[in-house]
């Protein structure tokens, strides 16, 4: 049943794969724009680049979002879905892996626009990886929850964000700390701890919000 | 019609009385009874409604998690007006909370805003549950709208206690949370009145705010007054 719904994702995905790239356009163009807030100050870019990087995931994270239920909202297609012999969890969990695989390659693409844009590299590009894979997980759960919500309503562009952002501020703290960490040194040690509150934040959002799914979309 | 069961007592009425008389009394003893503290002077003063506020404000937020788990198990939309008071009197009250925390942090600290957990973590929730206030309204199906909004309010209760960790780890440099046991006894009397007054005053806010909630339900879920014959006969 997950692999149905997620083979029904990603297929849509693929379909539309013109739009990931706008997004990530949209993405670069934000990381782009962060560094007119600062100024052509070296230091000072490279210091706060991860928190750019974040952001510029975060922003384009809504426009993936909103759009990941687009199909489902067209000749009510949601409600065919619905009437399938299918477990509205198992349609939660497809959406849910699919927005986060999008959102991965996203914060993966976006990575070497930060690294010319603030001179941020780092040699842990394993590290980064995993950072960004949790992270966007903590984005997706919540995110897919708030946007089958919000899809349904006039006004979805603005109120998913307004939603989703201060409930993610965890994850958002966590990953930019993380990622910095990375990027700038980590001579106490520290990002261990970051990265084990992102994964408890992604462990209770990716249950609760699986729970709650089928009453959202019920009829 | 009475779809959503509405009281209409004169309780919340007398809660409120009683709550602006224990605000009154507290607040005169805060300010000209109690002996200025020691080291922050009558800035410290805030302290009487301030701290009131943040144990009341925590109680609303339990309360609207609470109806809204009710809701989600139950179903029934009295539970969605309760819901829908506690949210509006959280907002209230966290909007509050930010104010005094930036009046006593100007004086104390230098600088209105300050990137302290409890502080940081209130403006989060006052934001969120702003957003759900705003799904609200949006939604036009009260039934959707009670699910919807419970779910938004569990997801973003249980949020809370994460929210004030991760921002504790970032960093903190607030003074330790004050109870009784914190405080000297000069201070008791008119913390504990308040908080009461306090108390009592948001009681009496989210009673009538849902009953306010569940007229306007019933108006919403009232099935529209079936056309006499003469009308019925024009529209034919």
């Amino acid at each position: 049943m997950l692999v149905a719904a997620l083979r029904k994702e990603l297929l849509l995905q693929w379909r539309t794969r013109g739009q990931l790239m706008a997004v990530f356009v949209f993405g670069a163009a934000s990381l782009l724009l962060f560094s007119f807030a600062i100024g052509p100050n070296a230091v000072a870019l490279r210091t706060f680049s991860a928190g750019f990087l974040w952001l510029g995931l975060l922003l384009s994270s809504t426009l993936t979002l909103t759009e990941s239920f687009h199909a489902e909202m067209e000749n009510r297609a949601l409600e065919g879905l619905l009437l399938l012999p299918s477990n509205p969890r198992a349609l939660y969990y497809g959406k849910a892996i699919a927005n986060w695989l999008q959102l991965t390659i996203l914060g993966v693409a976006l990575v070497p626009v930060m690294v010319v844009l603030y001179d941020a590299g780092t040699t842990s590009l394993l590290k980064l990886l995993s950072i960004i894979i949790l992270g966007t997980a903590g984005l997706s759960a919540p995110g897919t929850l708030y946007a089958a919500m919000t899809a349904q309503l006039k006004a979805k562009q603005t109120l998913l964000p307004l939603l989703l952002f201060p409930l993610i501020v965890p994850a958002l703290l966590a990953s930019v700390k993380a990622t910095s960490l990375v990027i700038l040194g980590d001579p106490m040690a520290q990002s261990g701890s970051w990265i084990g509150l992102l994964c408890a934040f992604d462990l209770i959002y990716w249950s609760l919000c699986g729970l709650l799914y089928g009453r959202v979309i019920e009829d | 019609m009475e779809i959503t069961k509405v009281n209409r007592s004169k309780t919340p009425y007398a809660f409120l009385a009683l709550g602006v008389l224990l605000l009154a009394i507290g607040s005169y003893y805060g300010l000209y009874v109690a002996p200025a503290e020691q080291y922050m002077g009558n800035v410290q003063r805030i302290m009487y409604v301030h701290v009131p506020t943040a144990w009341n404000w925590m109680l609303a937020v339990l309360f609207a998690f609470g109806c809204a788990t009710v809701y989600l198990f139950k179903g029934d939309l009295k539970w969605d007006a309760r819901m829908e008071g506690g949210l509006e009197v959280g907002t209230l009250l966290a909007f509050l909370l930010c104010c005094q925390g930036s009046i006593w942090a100007k004086p104390t600290w230098g600088v209105w805003w300050d990137w302290d957990p409890r502080l940081t973590t209130t403006a989060v929730l006052l934001f969120a549950f702003l957003g759900i206030l705003a799904l609200r309204k949006f939604v036009e199906d009260p039934v959707k709208r009670a699910i919807w909004s419970a779910v938004a309010t569990v997801v973003a209760s249980i949020d809370l206690p994460i929210v004030y960790m991760s921002v504790k780890w970032w960093n903190s440099l607030h003074q330790q949370q004050s109870t009784p046991q914190t405080v000297a006894s000069a201070f008791h009397l008119p913390l504990r009145v308040n908080a009461f007054g306090i108390l009592f005053v948001m009681i009496g806010f989210i009673m009538l705010r849902t009953r306010l909630a569940a007229l306007r339900l019933n108006q919403e879920l009232a099935v529209p007054p079936v056309p006499s014959a003469e009308e019925a006969g024009e529209l034919a």
